[in-house]
């Protein structure tokens, strides 16, 4: 297939598709609204469920519903739009239902901006519902890759039964960039043993969260988290640029990486041995290469477009090996550019607002 | 013949079944449940039974598990 | 001959956990006894809600899905979406249905969705203690309005059944009662009809069960029962507000 220019929620919607989707359910927000439209005029057309929900609430419990069945069902939605699906999450998770949730994250808190922000790491990554249980994370820097991503977040999720987040920001959703559709390279998640089709030769299934008895909770929420390990096992990604030799390392996710590799380049121009690593999974989050890479470098830095949320992340990675710092010259809106991370990195310069 | 069946498991004494048969023939036993609350009966000695089944629709707990006509 | 047996559609040795004089236990009976009658089981997926109703799976022998508070009605249009062959229906309390998930119930109705939805009417929130709910009756005394309810601190009950009738989406909307036999037969051939509506593709099938809860009306069963005749018929009338299966 060939290289086309292409707008992230576009491909997003449109791996989507290729990914076997079945049903979406969706309410807009900017800056993600293009992917429901896109499939409002795509699904029906292919005889597949979609529904234009009263609330991204009806939106989430729709995809719980969908997913109940086994089938590939999405929503999709923005930062304070999210905030609204964190209960459903939570079930999901303790259903162990294959939901997949894209995320474009826009500034918070509250309404925010519709200006690109990363404020959303620690509601995505650690999760708004209540109890105990993670979410799997991929976090696209591409437009290919918010196509390659969204294809691994459905298998993910189907292979381990659990919700994962595509968490793409609203400057990859919103920007057009050649990308190629390559066709889905994961085979098919048999799901005939737990999914919900109707008790015939069989007897009726449950699928709850709700567990009155302690001892069968108990070992319920242990089962989750031994299934979390494996994932953390298997599923860790992320990119490492120019690290080999490297004695300063950044670390960012997401489009905004994409300044901090050329900013690497610049770097290295004056003199400066810098590295970068990008995870890729939020979680599981690539602690045990950052903690490798901290035993060679004098310095970890952490550039996000927050108030320093992955930084809990990578300090509790490098754990004292070496010194961390935190570079996020603004919170919200354009990002910070390649010349302002060069000048922070070379001047030293105290560009770092607050951290907690 | 007309009888009716009760599981005394499944019942709670709510008695409804007593208001309900038009025959009067449930009645407070001297048996008492887990609860120390006096089960349900059927008593029909005459043979009044219809087999209406009106007292196992009216049971809120699906007590009465068969009516016989 | 065998006149009245227990449903087909229940688990084996299920018991209820209903308190005594709950009419949740005779509205799930009617359910399994039409699944059986229309042979619906093997085709069944049940979305049940919070509140009481929510261990309606623990007796029945059917595939079901928990929905979170209020949301059973987005849970189901996911299902049925995913499954257009499935008989997908919702069980559900007032609290559930009318309060926290108003909207999705509304929205379900006014799209018309293929499914059919029962909710339990009983005045309160049962499971939390007795607190008042959207459909708590003026005078009423809960927990939480310890005077009755008044215009001034509460407002006003909802009618759910006449509301949801008014959707253009809906097939199929009544309010029924379980305080006596005749009633409770009138109730069974209300959730038929419902049932209908969604086997035949016309929309929302939607059946309001008036319900005792003598637990936190402080009532024997037999008064809970005299008190539905008596007092929530007055508020809430009996009857069919919508019905378009004959048409």
């Amino acid at each position: 297939m060939a290289k086309e220019l292409i707008k992230g929620n576009f491909a997003i919607a449109q791996a989507a598709l290729n990914a076997g989707l079945q049903c979406y359910f969706g309410y807009p927000i900017t800056p993600q609204t293009e992917i429901g439209e896109f499939l409002s005029l795509k699904m029906p057309q292919m005889g597949l469920g979609y529904v234009s929900a009263e609330s991204e609430v009806a939106a989430i419990n729709m995809v719980l519903g969908a997913c109940s069945t086994g089938a590939k069902a999405m929503t999709t939605s923005s930062s304070c739009a999210v905030a609204l699906m964190q209960e459903a999450l939570a079930y999901a998770a303790s259903d162990e239902l294959p939901i997949v949730l894209v995320n474009v994250m826009r500034a918070g808190p509250g309404l925010g901006s519709i200006y690109p922000a990363q404020g959303d790491y620690y509601q995505t990554v650690y999760g708004g519902g209540n109890g105990d249980y993670r979410m799997v994370v991929y976090a696209p820097s591409t437009v290919q890759e918010c196509i390659e991503l969204t294809y691994k977040t459905f298998y993910t999720a189907h292979k381990y039964r659990t919700p994962v987040t595509l968490l793409a920001d609203g400057l990859l959703g919103q920007m057009m960039e050649p990308a190629e559709f390559t066709p889905y390279p994961y085979p098919e998640v048999d799901s005939s043993s737990w999914a919900l089709t109707g008790a015939k030769d069989r007897g009726g299934r449950t699928i709850c969260s709700y567990g009155p008895d302690e001892q069968k909770q108990i070992k319920h929420v242990f089962s989750l988290f031994e299934k979390y390990k494996l994932i953390s096992e298997r599923e860790v990604m992320y990119e490492e640029y120019m690290t080999n030799d490297a004695d300063f390392l950044m670390v960012g996710f997401g489009s905004l990486a994409r300044n901090i590799k050329a900013a690497v380049r610049k770097l290295r121009e004056q003199g400066i041995k810098a590295g970068m690593l990008r995870p890729i999974t939020l979680f599981p989050f690539p602690e045990k290469r950052i903690s490798e890479l901290a035993s060679q470098c004098r310095e970890v830095m952490t550039v996000e477009m927050n108030m320093g949320q992955m930084y809990t992340d990578v300090r509790l990675a490098v754990n004292g090996k070496t010194k961390t710092s935190l570079l996020n010259i603004r919170p919200v809106g354009e990002w910070m550019s390649v010349e302002e991370i060069v000048d922070a990195v070379i001047n030293s310069t105290e560009k770092v607002y607050a951290s907690i | 013949m007309a009888h009716i069946k009760i599981d005394e498991n499944r019942c709670k004494t709510c008695y409804l079944c007593i208001e309900t048969c038009p025959k009067g023939l449930i009645k407070k036993s001297n048996r008492v449940n887990k609860l120390g609350e006096y089960t349900v009966e059927f008593v029909d000695e005459k043979k009044e039974c219809i087999g209406c089944a009106m007292c196992a629709m009216r049971c809120p707990d699906v007590a009465i598990v068969e009516v016989h006509k | 001959m065998l006149v009245f047996e227990t449903p087909k559609s229940f688990k084996k040795d299920f018991r209820y956990s209903f308190c005594k004089g709950c009419d949740h236990g005779i509205a799930i009976r009617l359910v399994a006894e039409l699944i059986d009658e229309l042979g619906l089981k093997e085709k069944t997926i049940l979305t049940t809600s919070i509140g009481c109703s929510v261990t309606m799976y623990d007796f029945m022998d059917l595939d079901c899905i928990e929905a979170p508070h209020g949301r059973a009605l987005a849970v189901a249009t996911g299902v049925k979406r995913a499954c257009p062959d499935k008989f997908v229906f919702t069980y559900q309390g007032d609290g559930d249905f009318a309060s926290i998930g108003l909207a999705e119930s509304m929205h379900a109705a006014l799209r018309g969705e293929s499914l059919t939805a029962i909710c339990i009417n009983n005045t309160t929130y049962g499971m939390t203690g007795g607190q008042l709910g959207p459909t708590t009756m003026m005078g009423q005394i809960t927990t939480t309005s310890p005077m009755g309810r008044n215009r001034e601190y509460y407002g006003y009950p909802i009618h759910i059944a006449e509301q949801i009738a008014m959707c253009d989406g809906t097939a199929y909307s009544a309010r029924v009662s379980l305080d006596s036999v005749p009633n409770i037969r009138k109730a069974k051939a209300a959730i038929k009809k419902a049932f209908e509506a969604q086997l035949k593709g016309l929309g929302l099938g939607f059946v309001e069960i008036l319900s005792t809860c003598p637990t936190n009306w402080n009532m024997t069963p037999s008064e809970a029962h005299e008190h539905v005749k008596n007092n929530m018929t007055k508020t809430f009338p009996l009857g069919i507000y919508k019905d378009v299966t004959e048409e």
